[in-house]
């Protein structure tokens, strides 16, 4: 589903080359849920930017379903970003001055579908998502939690293959970040494949794989919460 | 299920921020209105202004006077002079006076008044005497007022200048003898301190006979409206079709008006230039400064997969939106402005016209200045980066 072959991204930073990802080789199947780990500027981030799209590659191939994103024209991508990918934002990025429906139909704005089709899509995903009868609320009647959901139902409304999430819980208090975390996982164990950027070893536990991060590069893959003692000692040093 | 009316179109979202952002977007609306306000009360003073003058240029009577070429006499009436009784102006004919009518622009010509002048001899003492077409001269000199007595009615039937009344010891119903011809005084005209103060005005026919010189004419003063036309253009006509003639326009008030008016339309459209350049930059800060504060905004757009050209649809669609309620809102406001300033400021006393077209060139330009101020911040928005939604606010 997606592979990314030899990714290098360097920032030029007040002149000063900054190396946000090194040689970055990752391949993630159709179904997975990956949890991409590490401390703050390791180049997680950067990594799920893109994978998504939205942030070309200093040098190396991202390949999505086959399609070499990064070959593409800029309103290409755009389109790419549209049928392909779904996105949950750390700070959630509700629009204040829409509805949960209409924050969910924002997505949709530019799909060539009838409206009542996006409706009906909009309001079941909002059902799905457990917002049922909340759908008229602005942003700032709904809880943290709540408004975590309307940013997952925005994110899934146009079906995308991949779902990426960047540190959905971090704006959010634990019991309602454990909320949306619960939701991405069922979502996942319904097909959906989802990649996610956590610092959070709790949060990372919800998903199937964890790859470790350090200094723009994959330290180690494996199963959540089974990072090695050598990896584990390097992270905490690394947050220290 | 209840759907209702909810709509996320990209106008919704246009719809929407505005909404937010009223109490800035008034302020544009309002800067934008200030600036085509200014250009559509200009443009309405103008035009009331030229209403005026077309209105006043027939107050004013004649324009042109059509005389014979070379005389050199002594008692003068509107550019002719005539020495006495005894001498005869008249070189022009009945038939040079319907060929005026004849000329290119002839429909621009409203009246043409022949009169024929003699120094007639009327109780011991020299009088002017003139000779019109009495429907003509009434329509021509509109100032005219019957003081004493009735308009003309009969071929015989003369109007007396007030002081020539006084001096006469004439009045309405008294019959004169002039060369042997009987004329009824029918009026008396009230004294309105020109020649025609001094003159005995009979029917152009009667004057004819009497003064022995029929089908003769000693001037034919004329009438144009000419707010569409150079006034020397239809001189210039009658002078060709009347070659024996001297031909002359006469400019004084009207004219200097028009020249006002055309120095004003000047002015207005450099001043609607420089105000409309003014409200283009107010625009252009305003978009500029909405595009940098909503980046976070922009970059969800781009995340969310809008192509470069949605978001500048978003962005021209709130200028599109905020120019039309700018152009509106100016074009009223200068309208209003112009009705009550016209009359105090430009001493116009014909109505502004409420002209739906210059309604349209107002929400037009509003469009346009509105839409091209914009271009710039909406390029600027296409080219925010999707990654900066991700950061933090």
């Amino acid at each position: 589903m997606i592979e990314l072959h030899r990714v290098s991204k360097v920032y030029n930073s007040a002149g000063a080359p900054v190396v946000a990802l090194r040689e970055v080789n990752l391949k993630i199947a159709e179904g997975e849920f990956v949890a991409l780990m590490g401390p703050s500027g390791s180049g997680k981030s950067t990594l799920l930017t893109v994978v998504g799209g939205m942030n070309s590659p200093t040098s190396g191939r991202v390949l999505v379903d086959g399609i070499d994103v990064y070959s593409l024209s800029t309103e290409q991508q755009a389109d790419f970003r549209h049928e392909y990918i779904g996105f949950v934002f750390q700070q959630l990025q509700l629009l204040p001055y829409l509805t949960a429906l209409e924050n969910v139909l924002l997505a949709m704005a530019i799909a060539p579908i009838p409206r009542s089709e996006k409706m009906a899509r909009a309001y079941q995903v909002l059902a799905r998502v457990g917002l049922s009868g909340k759908e008229r609320r602005l942003p700032s009647q709904l809880s943290g939690g709540e408004q975590g959901r309307v940013a997952v139902a925005r994110a899934l409304v146009n079906h995308p293959p991949i779902l990426l999430a960047d540190e959905p819980t971090g704006s959010l208090d634990r019991a309602t970040g454990a909320q949306v975390l619960s939701l991405l996982r069922d979502l996942n164990r319904a097909g959906q494949t989802v990649v996610m950027v956590t610092h959070d070893p709790q949060a990372a536990a919800f998903a199937g794989r964890v790859v470790n991060i350090l200094d723009g590069q994959i330290v180690e893959e494996g199963v959540a919460t089974q990072a090695s003692e050598p990896v584990r000692a390097a992270l905490s040093a690394a947050l220290r | 299920m209840c759907q209702g009316s909810v709509q996320v179109r990209l106008i919704d979202v246009a719809l929407k921020n505005l909404w937010r952002r009223k109490g800035r977007m008034m302020l544009l609306v309002i800067g934008l209105a200030i600036g085509v306000a200014t250009a559509v009360a200009l443009m309405a003073i103008t035009q009331a202004m030229q209403a005026d003058v077309a209105v006043k240029m027939d107050e004013f009577g004649a324009n042109i006077v059509v005389v014979p070429k070379a005389n050199d006499l002594a008692l003068s009436y509107g550019g002719i002079t005539v020495a006495s009784a005894a001498y005869d102006v008249a070189s022009l004919t009945m038939a040079d006076v319907e060929r005026i009518g004849s000329i290119k622009n002839a429909a621009n010509i409203s009246v043409v008044a022949p009169k024929l002048l003699g120094a007639v001899s009327l109780g011991g003492r020299q009088v002017l005497m003139a000779g019109v077409r009495f429907a003509d001269e009434l329509r021509l000199k509109r100032w005219w007022s019957v003081e004493q007595g009735m308009q003309p009615t009969e071929p015989e039937d003369a109007l007396v200048g007030a002081r020539l009344a006084q001096g006469l010891s004439v009045q309405p119903g008294d019959e004169v003898d002039i060369n042997g011809r009987r004329f009824r005084i029918a009026g008396v005209l009230a004294e309105n301190g020109s020649q025609d103060d001094d003159i005995l005005f009979v029917d152009l026919s009667e004057a004819q006979q009497a003064l022995g010189s029929p089908d003769a004419v000693s001037l034919v003063e004329v009438a144009a409206l000419c707010t569409a036309c150079p006034i020397e253009d239809i001189v210039e006509q009658i002078g060709q079709v009347l070659p024996q003639a001297r031909v002359t326009a006469l400019r004084q008030a009207v004219a200097l008006r028009m020249e006002t008016v055309g120095q004003l339309e000047r002015f207005a459209a450099a001043t609607s230039v420089v105000v409309i350049i003014i409200g283009a930059l107010v625009v252009l800060t305003t978009m500029l400064g909405a595009v940098a504060e909503r980046r976070q905004e922009i970059g969800l757009f781009r995340a969310l997969g809008f192509r470069q050209r949605h978001v500048a649809g978003v962005i021209l669609g709130e200028a599109a939106l905020l120019s039309l309620a700018g152009g509106m809102l100016g074009w009223l406001a200068g309208m209003g402005s112009a009705v009550l300033a016209a009359p105090r400021l430009a001493n116009v006393s014909a109505p502004v016209p409420w002209n739906p077209v210059i309604g349209l060139l107002a929400v037009a330009c509003a469009l346009a200045v509105g839409l091209s101020a914009s271009l710039y911040p909406a390029m600027q928005a296409t080219r925010v980066d999707p990654t900066v939604a991700l950061r933090s606010l």
